[in-house]
């Protein structure tokens, strides 16, 4: 038994000693799927577990942070290249998404995903292991994310994330692109008859902490004289539960968040009522671990492949028959038919077919999940095609 | 004949059992030593090989986040460090208030399990074994849904003469106005107390030469009053409070609690108390029968009985456990993170978010229980040695 392997048996040993008591249904089919002790060099399964625990308790959360460390600098230091192997030997992609956040990522009675997030990683994974049903998901809180995706517990973070530049440089993470550009709004009861957010001075704000949002209040805030005092909740239940028992004047996330929450959460939706003013600017994508910059490259080009299909009108009914026919260069690029744009990315050259099958392009994502015809009924605004005057620009496939 | 003197033992050697002794302590703190650090130089490592910044430096950076209560001024440009002594002093204030009423509340809980009266004794026990028996967690979340859900919009404030308002705001109550004559008042109030501890003290030297008893609660009490009065007098009677006045979905001045403070600090005491109360009932219950029929025998009434000779000697019995309880509240404390109130665990979590660095903000939430724990812990044992038997 060489130092690794030693290391990796007496790591999982030690988690299990140190937390006990709190072995949650995750946790057991973890141990059911015998993911626990299998002892692969560079595939570190125990940290799945390590951090499972962390949505259990704070301390808890700092041990694992030592013991994922201490095991991490033994097993891989440097990651290159590594999760795509990781992921094709796992015959898994795994995912981390809201824990609940109707049109992004939630889970219905059945467990089964759904979401504009969600379908980013089964468009991934559609892509990488031919079968879009293939994906983990991992419900993680707004603290918990990113540590998840240091540690190596998830492959790709999908959920709501905005892209900052503290995010970005200091947390060993790459922002493959984004899937929805946001912004952060307020939500307020009608019957306290407010039309601005101007007019929110000295009111209190429930608010969900780990977010970028507690920052961006304050800033509007100063800017604007308003001295609002936020309310923090760890949970985004806790915050909404305490805006709808009306502890708060008003509740703040970003503007798809209050439509979710107002659709899902209230008790009647036309009680409340979305300020008009967006405070900031919220660009939300997915999360690659830095270091690997084949995976990166592949999550980015997924998303891209996405955006340019609705582009050039490649959907999930016609992508069969386009494959079969099309003559447009631009087209017969994306799905593989003349150039074998995959092995670039070390996929084959069908990645974007399958990918589409799956989801769809990203107009259909958006308008099956979140778009007008569905209960959040978001404009597509911003995230419309560049050429139809929204944001949504993707770089050629070529 | 003389005895030989026997052979001198020899200091040291090889096999001895000190020596032994010291090379297992040696060996036992070099691992503990190689053990820390391993876990803190391959962590490091490790979140360098992926490029994540670490370090204590953020602590200068501008925090840049409100926090909705604070006592003191703390502006969202303030670097993170002061954040931090805000959450501080926020936890430190629920678990002071905490640990004072939830000693009250215990002390009588565990005082009334000995009554005369069946009811009194029962609805001490009814209680002890409910708070006790419901997770804290619980008990925080229940007693803000209350807050939040029971209690009136700020705009139908339910209030006391116009003085005290209750509403989802929380508890307004109206606070004096600073000034020289309030500053002459409170100083009346801290030469009363001296005034008072020195009667004290004559009274009881008085007790012990001539047997003479004097009130050591009424007169004293009547010290400190009449101090603080003629302070308040001489400083030119100021009557100017500062009173809560609602306005809008606001409370102007006055102070407040808010109904994530009052939800912390009930759920803690209620639980808490329901423990000390255990606690002082095993101390009374560990004073011997004799001590009781000895004090009657004196002619001792049970009240003097019990503030007299039962509760100075249960004391020896009390603190340890009931210091045990102390650092159960002001760890316990830590949840209130559920109920938005901004303690250091809550604002901890907005830092680590805003910055990334996990390990860091951890580490400094474990240094802040630490350190509470540690010197509540020390406070605790210099009281139990005063209060334990002197051996003279």
């Amino acid at each position: 038994m060489d130092l690794v392997e030693y290391c990796q048996v007496r790591c999982d040993y030690v988690s299990l000693a140190a937390f006990p008591r709190s072995a949650s249904a995750y946790e057991h089919k973890a141990f059911r799927d015998g993911q626990f002790g299998r002892s692969e060099p560079g595939k570190q399964n125990f940290n799945q577990v390590e951090t499972t625990h962390m949505k259990t308790n704070r301390t808890k959360l700092a041990l694992a942070i030592l013991a994922a460390g201490s095991a991490l600098a033994i097993a891989t230091p440097a990651q290159a290249g590594k999760t795509l192997d990781a992921v094709k030997a796992r015959g898994e992609l795994v995912c981390g998404v809201n824990t609940g956040l109707a049109g992004f990522s939630a889970a219905d009675s059945q467990g089964k995903w759904s979401g504009l997030d969600v379908d980013v990683c089964r468009a991934i994974a559609a892509a990488v292991l031919g079968d879009g049903n293939k994906v983990k998901f991992v419900p993680l809180t707004a603290q918990q994310r990113f540590t998840a995706l240091q540690s190596g517990e998830i492959d790709i973070l999908s959920r709501n994330t905005t892209w900052t530049l503290t995010r970005d440089a200091s947390l060993g993470l790459h922002f493959a692109g984004v899937t929805y550009y946001d912004g952060q709004g307020f939500m307020v009861p009608v019957k306290n008859k407010i039309k601005s957010a101007k007019q929110l001075k000295g009111a209190t704000v429930c608010v969900q902490s780990g977010t970028t949002t507690e920052k961006n209040l304050t800033d509007y805030s100063r800017a604007n004289n308003l001295n609002v005092k936020p309310i923090v909740f760890e949970k985004q239940e806790a915050a909404t539960g305490a805006y709808f028992s009306g502890r708060c004047v008003a509740f703040t996330t970003d503007a798809s968040g209050l439509a979710s929450i107002r659709n899902k959460d209230a008790k009647d939706p036309k009680e409340h009522t979305i300020l008009p003013e967006l405070i900031s600017k919220e660009p939300l994508g997915p999360v690659v671990r830095r270091g690997d910059d084949e995976w990166f490259a592949i999550a980015k080009w997924v998303l891209n492949g996405l955006i340019e299909s609705e582009e050039y009108g490649i959907s999930q009914d016609n992508v069969d028959k386009l494959k079969a026919e099309s003559k447009d260069p631009v087209v017969m690029r994306i799905l593989g038919t003349s150039e074998d744009t995959g092995k670039l990315l070390g996929l084959d050259k069908d990645w974007m077919v399958r990918a589409l099958k799956t989801v769809g392009n990203y107009g259909e994502m958006f308008e099956r999940n979140v778009g007008p015809k569905t209960s959040l009924a978001l404009p597509r605004g911003a995230n419309a095609l560049w050429n139809k005057g929204g944001l949504m620009y993707a770089p050629p496939i070529r | 004949m003389a005895e030989r003197a026997p052979p001198r033992k020899r200091a040291w050697s090889w096999r001895s059992q000190a020596f032994r002794g010291l090379i297992y302590q040696i060996v036992a703190v070099a691992l503990i030593a190689f053990g820390v650090w391993y876990l803190v130089n391959s962590t490091l490592a490790n979140m360098a090989a992926r490029g994540i910044q670490s370090g204590f430096g953020f602590l200068l950076q501008p925090a840049g986040f409100d926090i909705g209560e604070s006592l003191i001024p703390y502006d969202a440009l303030d670097p993170y460090w002061k954040a931090y002594a805000v959450g501080v002093l926020n936890t430190l204030r629920v678990a002071a208030v905490g640990i004072i009423f939830a000693t009250l509340l215990g002390t009588v809980l565990g005082i009334g399990r000995f009554s005369g009266n069946a009811i009194v004794r029962g609805l001490c026990y009814a209680y002890v074994e409910l708070f006790r028996n419901v997770p804290v967690l619980l008990q925080l979340l229940m007693w803000y849904l209350l807050f939040a859900d029971m209690l009136p919009p700020i705009t139908e404030a339910l209030s006391l003469g116009g003085v005290l308002f209750l509403s989802k705001n929380g508890l307004s109550f109206p606070v004096p106005v600073w000034g020289p004559g309030v500053g002459l008042a409170l100083l009346g109030a801290l030469a009363g107390m001296v005034a008072a501890w020195l009667y004290r003290r004559w009274a009881i030297a008085r007790f012990e030469a001539t047997g003479q008893i004097r009130s050591l609660f009424w007169v004293p009490m009547v010290i400190v009053i009449a101090g603080a009065l003629l302070g308040w007098i001489a400083g030119g009677a100021p009557s100017t409070w500062n009173v809560p006045r609602p306005d809008g979905f606001i409370m102007h001045g006055g102070a407040s609690a808010t109904p994530e403070f009052l939800a912390v600090l009930l759920g803690l005491v209620l639980y808490t108390a329901a423990f000390i109360a255990e606690v002082v009932r095993s101390g009374i219950a560990s004073v011997v029968r004799g001590q009781v029929e000895a004090a009657s025998s004196l002619g001792l009434s049970k009240d003097q009985a019990m503030r007299l000779v039962i509760l100075p000697q249960a004391l020896r019995v009390i603190i340890p456990p009931v210091t045990s309880q102390y650092l159960n509240l002001t760890k316990n404390s830590s949840l209130a993170v559920a109920v938005g109130y901004p303690d250091v665990v809550s604002i901890a979590n907005t830092s680590l978010n805003q910055t990334g660095r996990a390990v860091e903000c951890i580490a400094l939430i474990m240094a802040v229980y630490l350190t509470t724990s540690l010197a509540t812990s020390a406070f605790m044992n210099w009281y139990n040695r005063r209060a334990a038997i002197k051996e003279r």
